[in-house]
């Protein structure tokens, strides 16, 4: 077994070799500019992207001429949001999201509120979950777009997107879900869960980093958007810029892959997370799952420790690779805006722990982590004042802190 | 985020872990910040005359966290009460390379140590005149 582990598959993938393969011939021999029509150099990069076009949309249900390729996610997601409320700036202004989105999505949410939008952001349910009832009552006569995550990337709860879906269908409102972390990990069909819009990544399903797409219904209705990339007019003038071809060939690639393989991976996965989650929950006790506890990604796992700051745990496990939704890691003090939302309480906010299992997770890592996780922990709680407390029976939330920051 | 060697030993062999009579009239206890801001420090001493002769603590909070209060409890013995009372917490940031964000850890660890000389002042005070309010100071 090699060290350190990696146990950080929500925040991104290694390439896999098979998908590695299928690029390289497009970084060498085969470079074309896809957009060149006068030799056989760009025909043949046009038709690999043409190709991989039809496979990313075979994934989820879609057809090609639906695709538009980006950098990734978040490109996709300010196109997606931006894009649909210039374009249908005559309808209204409101946009429906939720307090527990990626900050791709909240921050471009924001942009908007400058630009004189009105956004309203759904609260979760403490599984991180938003309710399709809830949607059906932010809907307004002005509202433009509803923006939902498929898959939570810090606690992996799913959210119910064909219910969703149909709110938003039976109410003529656009849906937008940003599936980067569900797309290969859940089966996903745009047209039985009434998605208009949807955006994927390469780098979290094995595919290499800086490439992703957006999917924009062309029917049934047809989503028209305003591009935010001018230039060429490439993808049908929705995103200007030479198409990444070498990117693209492997995001096809990793699709397939992950198409084909998804109920084996997605089971295998499974297992992994309950073996680990077990293990830790049986020999240390006071741990908290966060998120929902069957409506969640395959390879997510998210705990927290009573008693235990996630960041000094990470510490203490320093050859397994995982994050935290602590803010001690980050520049800011806060932590998790996920966790917040949640109301998981901000102490738990601060214990908790993203376990992120992968195509490549073997049962022996798991087990080292959960050696680790375990060892860790004890250490941390015999030296954590909130833990002597505890076992003095006191009640901590009785206590009156004082001196905070 | 690299940690400094220094944060990283403290961290890894933290000196002066546990726990004191806090029922000691001899014993000062300062417990500083909130579980919900991600870090609680306990800081303990034992004074004799005017002079700590044990350190303790317990800390919940990031390795800096961790690594200021060992430090702390290290810099302590040893110490008159007064010259306890003039660790600065810059000097904390300096000995562990804190960086800015991280400078927290070493301003609850400073306030650790004031609230563990005040509850040891206290109880001397107490004790040589109970009829004095609590936090009145002896001298």
């Amino acid at each position: 077994m090699k060290l350190p582990i990696y146990l950080d598959y929500q925040a991104t993938t290694p390439v896999d070799p098979r998908v590695l393969d299928a690029m390289l011939p497009f970084l060498r021999e085969d470079f074309g500019n896809a957009a060149s029509r006068s030799h056989a150099f760009g025909w043949k990069a046009e038709e690999a992207v043409e190709k991989a076009r039809e496979e990313i949309a075979a994934t989820i249900g879609a057809s090609g001429k639906e695709i538009i390729f980006t950098s990734g996610s978040t490109e996709a997601i300010n196109l997606a949001l931006k894009g649909v409320v210039e374009m249908y700036a005559s309808k209204g202004r409101h946009v429906v999201t939720s307090l527990a989105e990626h900050k791709a999505v909240l921050d471009t949410c924001k942009h908007l509120e400058k630009l004189g939008c009105e956004v309203t952001y759904l609260k979760p349910d403490k599984t991180a979950r938003i309710a399709p009832e809830q949607v059906r009552a932010a809907i307004r006569p002005d509202t433009v777009l509803v923006a939902l995550m498929w898959a939570n990337n810090e606690v992996g709860t799913l959210n119910p997107i064909r219910e969703i879906g149909a709110v938003c269908r039976a109410t003529g409102t656009l849906f937008f879900t940003d599936a980067t972390q569900a797309v290969g990990k859940v089966p996903v069909d745009v047209e039985a869960d009434h998605v208009d819009l949807l955006c994927l990544s390469a780098h979290k399903i094995y595919g290499p980093k800086g490439v992703g797409a957006l999917y924009v219904r062309r029917k049934n209705p047809r989503v028209r958007l305003a591009a935010q990339m001018d230039g060429g007019g490439h993808e049908r003038g929705m995103r200007s810029g030479t198409l990444n071809v070498p990117g693209i060939v492997g995001l096809a690639k990793a699709c397939e892959l992950a198409r084909t393989e998804l109920a084996e991976e997605s089971a295998r996965c499974r297992a992994l997370r309950e073996h680990l989650h077990e293990r830790i929950e049986r020999e240390l006790g006071y741990v908290v799952l966060n998120g929902h506890a069957t409506e969640r990604l395959p390879g997510n796992l998210n705990l927290s420790f009573h008693f235990v700051e996630g960041e000094s745990l990470i510490m203490g496990i320093s050859d397994v690779a995982v994050s935290s939704g602590s803010a001690c890691t980050s520049a800011s003090l806060e932590p998790s805006h996920v966790l917040r939302a949640m109301d998981v309480g901000e102490d738990l906010a601060h214990s908790s722990i993203r376990f992120g299992i992968g195509r490549f997770t073997t049962r022996e890592e798991v087990d080292y982590a959960a050696d680790a996780v375990v060892k860790a922990v004890r250490r941390l709680r015999e030296m954590s004042p909130l833990y002597e407390l505890a076992q003095e029976g006191v009640d901590l939330k009785t206590i009156q802190w004082q001196g905070g920051h | 985020m690299a940690y400094s060697d220094k944060v990283l030993d403290h961290y890894n062999h933290p000196r002066n872990v546990g726990a004191l009579d806090k029922a000691s009239p001899d014993v000062g206890t300062g417990v500083v910040g909130a579980p919900e801001c991600g870090d609680v420090m306990k800081l303990q001493i034992q004074v004799e005359g005017d002079r700590i002769v044990d350190a303790k603590f317990k800390t919940f909070g990031c390795g800096s966290a961790i690594a200021s209060s060992s430090l702390a409890t290290e810099w302590l013995k040893g110490r008159t009460l007064d010259e306890a009372e003039k660790i600065r917490n810059t000097a904390i940031v300096e000995e562990l390379s804190l960086p800015p964000v991280k400078i927290h850890c070493s301003v609850l660890a400073e306030d650790a140590i004031k609230a563990a000389i005040a509850d040891y002042k206290r109880k001397q005070g107490e004790e040589s005149n109970p009829a004095q309010p609590a936090g009145a100071r002896r001298n």
